[in-house]
This record gives C-alpha cells, sequence and structure tokens, in this order.
C-alpha cells in the first residue's frame, strides 16, 4: 500500500462528511455500474477518475453512488448522470471520457451526446 | 476478470448487496500461494442455495438471467489447482475463501488492492472494513471500527 492507515482513514471520514452534506441538497449524482460485468469492463478506474477530477474541482454537492448490473453488459463501464428530473445514461466509458464527463456536463452543463444511449438504444 | 483485487471488489459488491455492515477482507501471500479471505454479516443464503452457487444461472438479480461473480472466481483459482470454499448462514454471514497457487503459469496477479479499497470506502463510507494484508515482510491492517 501506497497509503498509509491514516490517509485511508481519513479519505473515509471525508466522504462520510460530505454524504451528510449531500444528503438534502445534492446538486447531481453520478450512478457507476459496479456489477461483475461493470468491474469486468473496467469500471474501477473510471471511479477511480470520477473521484479524482470530483475533488480536485472541488465540486461539493456531486453525489457519487454504485449500482449492481442494470442488464446492458457490453455498454459497460457505464453510469448514469443524474441532475434534477434529467438523467443521461453514459456508455463504454474510459477514465479519459469519465473525467471529461465531469468537466463537460457537470461543471459546464453541456452533455456529450456522442458519449450518451438514447432511449431507444437500451436492450 | 484481470485481477484478484478485481475479484475482491466484485465479491465485496455481493456483500454489499446483502445489507453487510462489518466486512472483512483477509489477504495473505507467501512465497507460493495468496490466499483471499472475505467474510460479511449480510443476510447470508439458505443451505440449499449455497450448494449451487457455483452454477451461473443461479443468482438473485432481476437484470441478468445469470450471476457471474462467483463462478468466474472460481474458475481462476481451479486453473492454478488453487482452493475454493463458500460458507453461509441465512441471517448471520458469508465466507468466501480463495486460494490461488501462485507459482502456477495460469495465476492471475494480484493488481492494485489499495484502488480496490479506496473504491470501497468511497462508495460505501457507511460499511465498516477491516482490511489485513501480510506478506512475508509486511503487514498492513486497516480497521475502520477504530475510527469512530
Ligand atoms: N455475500 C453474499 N451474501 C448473500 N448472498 C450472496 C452473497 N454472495 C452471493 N450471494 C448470492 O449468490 C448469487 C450469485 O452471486 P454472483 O456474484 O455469482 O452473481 P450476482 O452477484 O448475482 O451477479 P454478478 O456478480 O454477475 O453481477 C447472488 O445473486 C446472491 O443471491
Ligand atoms: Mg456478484
Amino acid at each position: 500500500m501506497k497509503k498509509s492507515v491514516e490517509e485511508l482513514m481519513k479519505i473515509r471520514q471525508e466522504t462520510l462528511k460530505k454524504m451528510e452534506l449531500r444528503e438534502n441538497d445534492a446538486h447531481c449524482r453520478i450512478v457507476v455500474g459496479m456489477g461483475t460485468c461493470g468491474i469486468s469492463a473496467g469500471a474501477r478506474p473510471c471511479l477511480t477518475a470520477i473521484v479524482d477530477e470530483v475533488n480536485k474541482r472541488g465540486l461539493s454537492n456531486v453525489q457519487i453512488v454504485q449500482t449492481g448490473c442494470v442488464g446492458m453488459c457490453r455498454l459497460e463501464p457505464m453510469f448514469d448522470v443524474i441532475i434534477g428530473d434529467k438523467k443521461y445514461t453514459y456508455v463504454d466509458m474510459t477514465p479519459e471520457k469519465s473525467r471529461q464527463v465531469v468537466v463537460e456536463h457537470i461543471v459546464n452543463n453541456r452533455v456529450i451526446h456522442e458519449y450518451t444511449i438514447g432511449e431507444e438504444e437500451k436492450e | 476478470m484481470r485481477d484478484i483485487s478485481l475479484h475482491v471488489l466484485d465479491i465485496v459488491m455481493n456483500s454489499i448487496k446483502a445489507n453487510a455492515t462489518l466486512i472483512e477482507i483477509t489477504i495473505i501471500e507467501t512465497t507460493s500461494k495468496v490466499s483471499v479471505t472475505i467474510k460479511d454479516n449480510g443476510q447470508g443464503m439458505s443451505e440449499d442455495y449455497v450448494k449451487h452457487v457455483l452454477d451461473p444461472f443461479l443468482t438473485s438479480r432481476t437484470t441478468r438471467k445469470v450471476g457471474l461473480g462467483i463462478p468466474l472466481l472460481y474458475q481462476n483459482v481451479k486453473k492454478t489447482a488453487g482452493e475454493f470454499t463458500i460458507e453461509s448462514k441465512l441471517n448471520q454471514g458469508t465466507l468466501v475463501k480463495a486460494v490461488f497457487n501462485k507459482n502456477h503459469i495460469d495465476c492471475i496477479p494480484l493488481g492494485d488492492m489499495e484502488a480496490t479499497i479506496i473504491t470501497l470506502i468511497t462508495l460505501e463510507p457507511k460499511v465498516d472494513f477491516i482490511y489485513r494484508f501480510k506478506t512475508c515482510n509486511e503487514e498492513f491492517v486497516l480497521n475502520t471500527l477504530e475510527m469512530k
């Protein structure tokens, strides 16, 4: 382990703190697919990239959660970005694309349509 | 699954889905073996159910007809002529143990356990984790119960 126990505890403590803050006024939710299909397709590095980008930019009202397989295994890694009552599903993600989504969609409010999947394409 | 640390993440996701509040992950690496145990206090499985858990056609999920996590781990362990056991008690918890023979040509690498642990504590900060990692010259213990 490169990180010490103290550092890991700190990460957890800060996540808990943020969680409490966000529970009432989360502006944005990112729901990452963490079923077996997602994990084997590369969900972990995407999640790490999202967390890093969100923290680096100090986006305190973004909530990051996981979900299991949603039945579209070949489109993994995937995640939903939910802002208000609008939900967009990003598919076939990489860590780099995930960072772009945080910057463009969440910070600049510009959905990256070429990475999303429309209702009609869902299996 | 490319490496052991990804299997660990995946198996722990089962524990989380089973509403575990305490999950113990132990990895012991010797010169010839990597032994992985994941113990949770989640809802567990009945005796009958756990007997069939290696069968991919057994799953409680509704989005896909097959459960892949456990069969894939079993496959990767068996490829190294290793050992795999799963014990479970309804309403008490589950224990998954996998021992890989490291020197076997088909053994997958350990991978990035730190990334797995960080992923788990950031996604599930309310769940308690005890993570123990031990090799012949290193020992690491993270116990989130000690945080309160
Ligand atoms: N720790 C656990 N506690 C309780 N039940 C479990 C646990 N692990 C597995 N199970 C049960 O065994 C089933 C099979 O698990 P497995 O990981 O193989 O597939 P899955 O989780 O259903 O789907 P996938 O892992 O492919 O996303 C699960 O659906 C669940 O019902
Ligand atoms: Mg599973």
